[in-house]
């Protein structure tokens, strides 16, 4: 693959904390390599913020595989940046050529309030996560990992739904900062097992309850979250949500 | 003075005779007893869902801003378990013996035995949790074969195995919390242990967003914070992995055991520049069905696709005939290394080899395909078409992720791929309860030193996190909580807690009122360039004695000329990074300074000194088949205890996979 | 769970939206078939027949009440669920996201409904009120609506004005119908595909149909 250099021009939002109004910050960066990934670049732009004392800019990022589900920018106008399936750590600068301006926003949802810079609270998914996002079996408890086969297919479909890395760029993406892909891959993971079969109603009915608290809006399917999932998680899981959820409150007494 | 506490009895009566008359504590006295579990990866989560499960007052903490962000996350190929679904002759004996020796007999007998026991329950726990692991066609569990054993054995989901056991585990405690018995700290990061009268009973921890300094109390504490892979800079692990929990375990009296047993990953993206932040892996899975090669002709600037078959050398292969290219990983790395440093290595860095899937994709998957679908003689592009369509089942996610970082499709050229640091055996010492040599302290998973000995086997990591966690600590905790029933909890206004916070404090604003010129960032890159180039693949004396003094000089330079941007009572990830580098650079020291001791080969660790004459590593059993536990006795310097291991039934045998 | 929950909840005010809007989506074959008698070429016999027992009869009517209520809670809900959906992003971006992953219609079913509104309002004026305060609002004496669209459809702006407000339906139906059956819960891929190919069909066709009667008017086809 040939690389080349590129000098860019950043606009960055920058945030001190909660609190603080915040607004966009404008930075040049020079000899970026076609050969680095975003966050790489970011990098180098922040050794120099702070060679010059200047406060860095603050991002969510870990495992920098697209794994983990840290990382969060909003890139011009889309939640990961310009590429498919991608997230922004696997972004990679050859998506860019010598004399582009990127933007790079938070992500924006009441339910996703800024701490610093670029970093938000997910923590809202994670008590989406406790409502119901998991089968109720005390370790030691389980039988023989094959006594109860799985079909193949729903296995698979399971699995892909199960390979969201609750990232949040879906409530980035959706116009109405809606949860339901999020929901929707968890309960559709366990839905799809005999496993989880016990717990379906409930779980369906108190995770959306969990997220309508959190604040999120209601699903209106533009598919804006399908198009930007790093796992191309399918909003087809969100239908499933709603046929669980319907009537799992249909037959609740 | 080293206890390990291994139970009398033969071996695979161990473990059951030790669980038969352990010490219970009672439900009642568990709702009474609190436990601290730093670190949510595989071994926290399953430890924090489990104890809570049972009753026990659960605080966990991690560093990242959800507990699912763990770095076992990203962990690709699988988990092992002597199940033998197969019927292709595996036991848990089997596997507890490939274990051993893949460790090169540096690890306890009776633990890895231990793990390979527990290895089914594992995989039944997991499955009953909704994990969805790979089926077969009747719907029963797929398995596959993994670097370094003769069976398959491994249970996976794509190449996104941990994922799916981390969520597991996450789910399990996020239920938990709901259920009030765990409390969950995220964005907070453990600073130091607190001690009182000889007893971890507790932590001091930063709070990440707001800076403060909280203290925790905990009748027992749990470190379960993972590997040290990043005192290399580059390595696989996650950007935040790092060894600050495990270090001020040791500064407080822990022992900390074998430290330089790391594993140096065979199959990872090379290096493409100075800007590099982090290696990423690709699945060692993938040496089930793609050949390694270099060119036979030094400097060779052909691209892959126009180097002849004939021209190819199929090393691995060529070297162990009887493994080929399912060596172990310490093995298949320095054979890379040695063609690399030949003048053989690929690629613009020249620091690279080939993994060609091809072959494979045409003569295994693509053939089978075709009889399935009863296509007689197929041509080769039929075969390629339809060999793709299987390997894109199997590893898709990681060719995608390899063209993502590369920009070169995997599926048409072969992968171009170099050693990398990637797991760390070493860690803090415990004996078989996984309790430190610090009353009340406990570590799980990477962050101890236990079951891999001098070199891990694949798959097996994910299996002894969840080990430790769901199956292991559950039991052993219990014989210490037994004894404490009648301890109340300590307020944190106690003398120690205070203390120990005001060292923290300490420590943070002498770092803060440095103020030199040089980044926190800088640092850590001398830092591992010292360590990769000195104590990395290839290890001598006169290295890592080098190593070190210029490891103390860093030191000695960081402490006086680091810049450190921010305030102390606000969110300062640089400041949270100065304080891991700040321990990287002492753990660094002690790293050298083990493998400068070991005046041996082993595992991953290969002193230049110790080699047969083909160039294979040398184990000297008679004088280093022993545990090196170091003990901290101030700066710059440690006291070295060791541990003997005795093999009675996986008798030391050099390892051979001609 | 009770009901004030299950349709207070986000799913469940979508459910309204879904269930009303198929019910919307029912009453529009009904319409647009009576409608297309006027192409009988019987100088609107057919079609006032049609209207006739449409208004005279006491089931059709029983009826309509449904229909109003499903509009208005159509309508009231959906505007609730934008300004609520609205409200869940304080603050915007300054790169808007625009058409990159979802359907300009898809986002803009708000505006849509609201233009289909004021068009509603119009022709609920034009035909529906005065024939049925003519009726005094009971099974009384209709007015000939035959010759009142005749009358209507001469106006070249209030041609237009029809036009626009079928076209506006037809980017509203193009992302409600399937959208509608998602929130009701399909999820069988093979189902959602043909609701789709039935979406486009239908969000094309009736609007279509509606759209061709003040043409085929002003235009003096019938």
């Amino acid at each position: 693959m040939e690389h080349y250099m590129m000098n860019l021009t950043l606009k960055v939002w920058r945030q001190k904390n909660a609190n603080d109004k915040g607004g966009f910050e404008s930075y040049p960066v020079k000899n970026i390599s076609s050969e680095m990934s975003f966050l790489e670049m970011i990098d180098v732009l922040n050794e120099e913020l702070i060679r010059d004392g200047k406060d860095p800019i603050a991002f969510d990022h870990d495992c920098r595989e697209g794994i983990c589900g840290a990382c969060s920018m909003y890139i011009d106008g889309r939640p990961h940046g310009p590429w498919e399936q991608n997230t922004t750590c696997q972004l990679h600068m050859r998506a860019y050529k010598d004399g582009d301006t990127i933007t790079i926003e938070p992500w924006r949802a009441n339910a996703f309030p800024v701490i610093k810079d670029l970093i938000v609270d997910r923590s809202a998914f994670d008590r989406i996560i406790q409502a119901g996002g998991y089968i109720s079996v005390n370790t030691g408890n389980a039988v023989d990992a094959n006594a109860m086969p799985v079909e193949k297919d729903k296995a698979d479909a399971a699995f892909a739904a199960a390979a969201c890395i609750g990232c949040g760029a879906c409530v980035a993406a959706c116009k109405n900062s809606s949860a339901l892909l999020f929901v929707s891959a968890k309960v559709s993971h366990l839905a799809l097992l005999p496993q989880g079969s016990p717990e379906r109603k409930s779980r369906a009915l108190n995770m959306v309850a969990q997220m309508d608290k959190e604040g999120f809006g209601a699903c209106t399917n533009t598919g804006a979250c399908e198009a930007v999932c790093p796992k191309g998680i399918s909003i087809t899981n969100i239908a499933r949500l709603n046929a669980e959820f319907s009537l799992a409150a249909l037959v609740s007494q | 003075m080293l206890d390990s506490k291994i139970p009398a009895g033969p071996l695979e009566q161990k473990w059951v005779d030790y669980k038969g008359h352990v010490k219970l504590v009672n439900p009642a006295n568990k709702r009474k007893l609190e436990v601290i579990v730093v670190g949510t990866g595989l071994a926290g989560a399953s430890a924090a869902a489990a104890l809570g499960e049972l009753g026990y007052k659960v605080k966990a903490f991690c560093f990242q801003d959800s507990p699912r962000r763990a770095h076992s996350i990203a962990a690709q190929g699988g988990i092992n378990a002597a199940k033998n679904y197969q019927n292709d002759g595996d036991s848990v004996f089997r596997l507890f013996y490939d274990t051993v020796k893949g460790g090169d007999y540096r690890a306890r007998e009776a633990n890895v035995h231990r793990l390979a026991e527990v290895s089914v329950n594992i995989i039944d726990q997991c499955v009953a949790q909704g994990v969805p692991f790979a089926r077969e066609y009747g719907g029963l569990l797929n398995n596959r074969s993994f670097g370094g054993t003769q069976v398959k054995r491994t249970f996976y989901a794509a190449g996104q195995t941990g994922q799916q056991l981390l969520i597991g585990a996450y789910q399990a405690m996020e239920r938990q919390v709901a259920l009030g018995n765990v409390e969950m700290f995220s964005r907070h990061e453990m600073l130091d242990v607190v001690m009182v009268d000889g007893k971890a009973r507790g932590i001091i921890c930063r709070n990440l967003v707001n800076g403060e300094l909280e203290r925790h109390f905990g009748h027992a504490v749990l470190l379960c914070t993972g590997g040290y892979g990043n005192v290399f800079y580059l390595s696989t692990n996650a950007m935040g992995s790092n060894v600050t929990a495990a270090w001020k375990a040791h500064k407080k009296g822990a022992f900390f055991g074998n430290p330089c047993f790391t594993q140096i990953h065979p199959t990872c993206i090379p290096v493409s520049g100075d800007h590099q932040s982090k290696l990423t892996l690709m699945s060692e899975s993938l040496r089930n069905d793609g050949r390694i090669w270099v060119p036979k002709k030094k400097d060779d600037t052909r691209k892959a696709n126009e180097i002849p078959e004939e021209e190819r050398d199929y090393y691995l292969e060529r070297r162990y005939p009887a493994f080929g290219n399912l060596v172990p990983r310490d093995v298949a790395s320095r054979a890379a290394k040695e063609r690399c440093d030949a003048g053989y290595g690929v690629g613009t860095t020249k620091q690279a080899v080939y993994l060609d899937f091809k072959y494979n994709l045409i003569n295994k998957y693509g053939k089978t395909e075709a009889g399935k679908l009863g296509i007689e003689n197929p041509d080769t592009e039929t075969l390629i078409r339809l060999g793709k369509e299987v390997v894109k089942e199997e590893y898709g996610n990681l060719f995608d992720m390899y063209e993502k970082i590369t920009g070169e499709n995997p599926y048409e050229v072969p992968m171009r791929i170099y050693p990398a640091v990637h797991y760390t055996m070493g860690g803090l010492w415990v004996d078989y309860e996984l309790m430190t040599n610090v009353k009340g302290l406990y570590c799980l998973g990477e962050a101890n030193f236990s079951d891999h000995g001098a070199n891990r086997l694949g798959a097996s990591a994910l299996m002894q996190g969840l080990a430790d966690g769901y199956f292991v600590i559950p039991y052993t905790i219990g014989n210490y909580l037994a004894d404490e029933i009648a301890t109340k909890p300590i307020p944190t206004s106690h003398e120690a807690f205070v203390q120990t916070e005001k060292a923290v404090a300490d420590r943070i604003s002498t770092l803060m009122n440095i103020k030199g010129k040089q980044t926190v960032e800088s640092f850590h890159k001398r830092l591992g360039k010292i360590m990769w180039e000195k104590c990395g693949m290839a290890r001598n004396a006169q290295g890592l004695q080098e190593a070190i003094t210029e490891i103390q000089q860093l030191k000695k330079e960081f402490w006086s000329d680091v810049k450190i941007p921010g305030g102390i009572n606000e969110m300062n990830p640089e400041l949270d990074k100065a304080g891991r580098v700040a321990d990287f650079i002492e753990l660094g020291e002690l790293m050298c300074k083990d493998a400068l001791n070991r005046n041996e080969s082993c595992g991953g660790h290969f002193r230049e000194e110790s080699q047969t004459e083909e160039g294979e590593a040398k184990r000297d059993d008679v004088n280093f088949a022993y545990v090196a536990a170091w003990e901290y006795k101030g700066e710059s310097s440690w006291e070295l205890h060791k541990e003997n291991l005795e093999f009675e039934i996986a008798k030391p045998t050099q390892r051979s996979y001609k | 769970m009770k009901w004030s929950e299950m349709f207070t909840s986000s799913i469940g005010k979508k459910l309204v939206m879904s269930l009303t809007g198929i019910f919307l989506i029912l009453f529009l074959i009904v319409h647009v078939s009576l409608n297309a008698c006027i192409w009988a070429m019987d100088g609107g016999e057919m079609f006032n027949k049609g209207a006739h027992f449409m208004g005279s009869n006491v089931v059709p009517r029983i009826l309509e009440v449904g229909l109003f209520a499903g509009l208005l809670l159509h309508i009231i809900q959906g505007f609730m669920l934008e300004f609520q959906n609205r409200s869940k992003r304080r603050q915007g971006y300054a790169v808007a996201m625009g058409s990159k992953g979802s359907k300009w219609y898809s986002r803009s079913m708000g505006i849509l409904g609201s233009l289909i509104l004021i068009f509603l309002v119009v022709h609920i004026s034009d035909f529906w009120f005065p024939n049925r305060s003519n009726q005094g609002f009971l099974l009384g004496e209709e007015i000939n609506l035959y010759d009142k669209m005749q009358v209507t459809f001469q106006e070249l702006w209030v041609v237009i004005l029809y036009i626009a407000g079928c076209i506006s339906l037809a980017w509203h139906l193009l992302h409600g119908f399937q959208s509608a059956f998602r929130t009701l819960g399909v999820s069988n891929k093979k189902y959602l595909a043909l609701l789709n190919a039935t979406g486009i069909g239908f969000s094309i066709i009736i609007p279509f149909v509606f759209a061709m009667m003040p043409v085929s008017f002003y235009m003096g086809w019938v």
